[in-house]
């Protein structure tokens, strides 16, 4: 994008939050934007901090779009306190709101088209700008469900959601520690280990190897998440069935990668073993297994996400009254969507810490990899 | 050969298993019929149970036949019946899921903002468990009056555009700069670019993933049909035979999932073959 066309592009958005003044919030009865003191200061504000973007240098540019870009979201919310507008809101409502989108659409473009050198920098600014982008997505959802009116059984808004997830924190608390801790941890560990043995012996044993890789290559193609019910009739309906389920599905992965992992050690590695009289032991220490940890953790990696969806199904086949796949679908029946969406919130969580921690270890353990090399 | 050695060894497994995890119950039976039982009796026992703990690999069959061929194809108890509801969701779901990916891909090769902003949200979009969105889905569709399908390939889609956003993003950008200069001497305009550099380049990326996606999108359809109650389809079948204790009829809807993910990558597999012939491939 030209510096011409940035420009043009804001001084739409400068139009768009300056011709929102004298327009009608609402489709009820309400005072336009200038007649509130405070809303209108924080509208022109914003128009002026658009305009200085447009004409200011990129670093400088891109500081004050951000700030305009606050205070024109600060000032939309703000006004949907007023229950005259939310759920009527009206062009003069939407317009200020399509402005900072717009605006900020334009700003994180700049920002991602910026090429620090500085590597710390460069690593900032790539962790911001999808905070950015999801801050304002989440923004736009709150804004619309207000705006519009969009009654709470249906969507409820983001904000809703944070004030029900601090709410009820106990109880998020108990379904947590239900389906993630007993369920899906203790599921994934017993799976990741018994699949890492099996592959171990696989691997010492040829011929149970060869037998074993196109198996457990086809049985990891297979909708595994089926066997829930059968667990949940073989070890009841409280977290040890979930484990069972969870352990079953992440087996094969980790049985596959790791026999993958192994067979990944080059010739002329062995044959340097070999040649020190190494035994298999040593060997396996010392060469194999390091050599196989990318493709563990890879099979980590997608077991993690695996383990959760199983750990959640197994709950729609019964379960004690927690968990957060049990929550979910009970309070989804009695349509407290709000709940629901905390219950999200936490799953997407746990999920993305669960996923991070385990990427670290990677990152820890397998620095050498030609992959994070720079 | 190992393949066969191995999988003769499981059933021998299965067989030992099924024989003592089905044993109290045979004897129970018989001791409640107060009638005298041989150890002969008591394994023939546990081989024809009817609710069996974990059913033996030639019941399942039988069962699975008899579920297959035993019904008119369109009765509600035939598996053929269940299948193809599953498989229509899957193959709706697949195709909205496969497109929404390709043209994700699209646009985050074609913008770097997006690949920026975008993209790790798909990747964080992945860790959250998506089936626990499933009920949701079927609520909200349901209040606004969308019912039977489209709320599964929905989930299915939800579910199987992942692979291929990732995979197709990997295939668009893996032209070499050399190509690429190559196209820009011969002043290439960019849709010239995509469909004669890009795209040829990643079609065998593409099928790899629409692999990955059509078996992800069959879990999809499957699950999705958990919590909707779903009347009809495999999912459906499994709620029935948990809820009834029909264990050799969950066992037999569950291979008759696996025929299906095995027959749909196999599909895709074939159509991948024809698609390389097309494109000029030498085997």
């Amino acid at each position: 994008m030209t510096e011409r066309q940035f420009a043009g592009a804001l001084a739409i958005a400068v139009i768009g939050m300056l011709a929102a003044i004298g327009l009608p919030l609402s489709s009820e009865p309400a005072m336009a934007l200038y007649g509130r003191p405070l809303p209108l200061t924080a509208t022109l504000a914003a128009a002026a901090l658009f305009a200085a973007a447009g004409l200011l240098p990129p670093v400088w540019s891109i500081a004050a779009g951000f700030a305009g870009v606050v205070i024109g979201c600060a000032m939309s919310l703000d006004l949907l306190g007023d229950p005259a507008i939310a759920g009527n809101a009206a062009f003069g409502f939407w317009l200020p709101v399509l402005a900072t989108w717009l605006a900020a659409g334009l700003c994180v473009t700049r920002l991602a088209n910026l090429r620090p050198r500085d590597n710390a920098v460069a690593r900032t600014v790539n962790l911001a700008i999808p905070l950015l982008f999801g801050a304002m997505v989440i923004y736009l959802w709150e804004v619309a469900v207000r705006g519009f009116g969009v009654p709470a059984v249906l969507m409820p808004s983001p904000g809703a959601t944070a004030v029900r997830f601090v709410h009820s924190l106990p109880m998020l608390w108990a379904d947590f520690v239900q389906t993630f801790i007993l369920g899906m941890l203790t599921g994934y560990v017993i799976g990741c280990g018994a699949g890492f043995m099996v592959a171990l012996i696989a691997h010492r044993y040829r011929f149970l190897g060869q037998g074993l890789l196109p198996i457990g290559n086809f049985v990891s193609a297979l909708p595994i998440v089926g066997i829930a019910p059968i667990m949940v009739m073989w070890f009841g309906f409280d977290w040890p069935s979930k484990a069972a389920v969870v352990a079953i599905i992440t087996f094969f992965p980790m049985l596959v990668n790791t026999l993958a992992g192994l067979a990944a050690a080059g010739h002329i590695e062995r044959d340097l073993m070999r040649s020190y009289g190494a035994g298999h032991a040593q060997t396996l220490g010392k060469l194999y297994l390091p050599a196989a940890m990318p493709f563990i953790f890879n099979a980590l990696k997608i077991n993690s996400t695996l383990a959760f969806i199983g750990a959640i199904v197994a709950e729609f086949f019964g379960t004690p009254t927690q968990g957060i796949g049990f929550r979910i679908s009970i309070e989804a029946g009695r349509m407290a969507l709000d709940v629901v969406w905390a219950e999200i919130t936490l799953a997407a969580i746990a999920g993305m810490a669960f996923y991070g921690i385990v990427a670290l270890a990677e990152r820890a353990t397998t620095f050498w990899h030609p992959s994070y090399r720079t | 050969m190992p393949v066969l050695a191995v999988v003769l060894a499981l059933l021998a497994i299965w067989y030992v298993g099924a024989v003592l995890m089905n044993m109290k119950l045979v004897r129970d039976g018989f001791e409640r019929e107060e009638t005298k039982y041989t150890t002969a009796e008591l394994i023939a026992g546990t081989m024809t149970a009817e609710r069996p703990l974990l059913a033996a690999p030639h019941q399942i069959v039988a069962t699975f036949a008899d579920d297959i061929f035993g019904y008119p194809p369109n009765s509600p108890r035939s598996l053929i019946y269940h299948s193809a509801v599953t498989l229509s969701a899957t193959f709706l779901g697949f195709v909205m899921g496969a497109v929404f990916g390709i043209f994700l891909a699209i646009l985050i090769v074609q913008f770097r903002t997006l690949e920026k902003s975008l993209l790790p949200w798909i990747i964080c979009s992945q860790m959250v468990p998506i089936l626990a969105l499933a009920p949701i889905f079927i609520v909200v569709l349901g209040a606004i009056g969308v019912h039977g399908l489209f709320p599964k390939a929905l989930i299915s889609a939800y579910l199987c555009f992942f692979p291929v956003t990732i995979g197709m993003v990997k295939g668009l950008s893996s032209p070499d700069p050399i190509q690429r200069d190559l196209m820009r001497t011969w002043s290439a305009t960019p849709s010239q670019v995509f469909w004669k550099l890009r795209w040829p380049s990643a079609v065998p990326l593409l099928f790899a993933s629409l692999k990955v996606a059509i078996t992800i999108s069959l879990i999809g359809a499957i699950v999705a049909e958990l919590p909707t109650g779903g009347q009809a389809g495999i999912g459906a079948r499994l709620l029935a035979g948990s809820y009834y204790g029909q264990t050799i009829q969950l066992w037999a809807a569950l291979l008759a999932a696996s025929m299906l993910a095995a027959g749909l990558i196999a599909l895709v597999g074939l159509t991948e073959r024809a698609a390389a012939r097309a494109m000029g491939a030498r085997s």
